[in-house]
């Protein structure tokens, strides 16, 4: 038993349990670290079949931005996490029934007929040392799928927009500045010129002159 | 030898679960949608799987796009979640019958 095979089951076994405990554990805070498990050692596994640069992209964009955006909202909700559970026994047996029938008969199909590994031979090693799985993907993403690209770029911006428009309010409590009023403001406006009648005696009276 | 059935097993193993976490949490919407992201993980696996014993980079370009969809479908329902929670006060699906549907 080759140390690879070692390595992707203990990783396996981990996907599966923390995937295990995202769905039945009780507080979503706990579901949501239990997800970044999942995440993490998935970026692993991608890792043994060679593509380095989508399981750092997977720490750095699931992990480090998605997961924690999850942990934020869980934590700022303050939710009630009893009468969430209220249903859940209740739709054990179909969700189970549906997931395990689900299950083999995926497993018939990879297995017995279509995605058998004689059919799929492994890649040759890159016994290269210079290659670059980064540089092969950017070589193929921005010279073949570069119109793609530009589509996700705009599909990001949506989102961008999206999420910022739906969670934006204005409180009618609230003092805005109206930089249009700022600007457009006249001298006249601000300053009201008044003629004291006897201003030069006021001024002309020394220092301490009260006592 | 680790071959292609063994992380197609992997990743059917991950749907399902998934899918059994939706029957299971249906009254939450934050595990929902932990659920889908488990979802498409484990399609992401699918395909780079499949990008590495057919020796094929559209497979990696792929869950480029896939990861990016994601990102946006997270910010967006997180966003939904917060703008709900502050008008009802519940994330219950159960509660969310102001349709009527």
């Amino acid at each position: 038993m080759s140390l690879e095979i070692i390595v992707f089951y203990l990783f396996a076994a981990i996907v599966v349990f923390s995937a295990f405990r995202v769905i039945t554990v009780n507080n979503p805070v706990f579901a949501a670290l239990f997800l970044v498990l999942t995440f993490f050692t998935c970026s692993a596994i991608w890792m043994l079949l060679e593509a380095e640069f989508l399981a750092i992209t997977l720490v750095l964009v699931y992990v480090g931005a998605v997961m924690v955006l999850f942990l934020f909202v869980v934590m700022m909700l303050d939710v009630n996490v009893v009468p969430l559970k209220e249903g859940f026994v209740k739709y054990l047996p179909v969700g189970l029934f549906v997931g395990v029938v689900m299950l083999i008969e995926m497993v018939f199909l990879i297995t017995q007929r279509y995605f058998r590994d004689a059919d799929f031979p492994p890649p040759p090693r890159m016994t290269d040392a210079d290659f670059s799985n980064t540089e092969m993907l950017g070589r193929v993403l921005y010279r073949d799928y570069l119109f793609q690209f530009e589509i996700a770029a705009i599909i990001l911006l949506v989102a961008i927009v999206a999420a910022i428009a739906l969670t934006m309010r204005r409180r009618p409590d609230t003092k805005y500045q109206r930089p249009a009023q700022q600007i457009d403001i006249q001298r006249a406006d601000r300053i009201r010129m008044v003629t004291t009648p006897n201003a030069s005696a006021d001024t002309a009276r020394p220092e301490g002159g009260q006592s | 030898m680790i071959g292609l059935s063994h992380y197609l097993t992997l990743a059917a193993i991950l749907f399902c679960m998934s899918v059994v976490g939706i029957f299971l949490n249906r009254k939450n919407v934050i595990i929902l949608l932990m659920s889908i992201e488990l979802m498409l993980l484990s399609v992401n696996i699918n395909f780079v799987a499949f990008s590495y014993f057919l020796d094929d980079a559209a497979g990696q370009i792929f869950v480029f796009f896939i990861l990016t969809v994601a990102a946006a479908e997270a910010a967006i329902g997180l966003a939904i979640l917060v703008v709900l929670f502050r008008n009802r006060s519940t994330i219950n699906v159960a509660d969310l019958d102001t349709l009527k549907g």
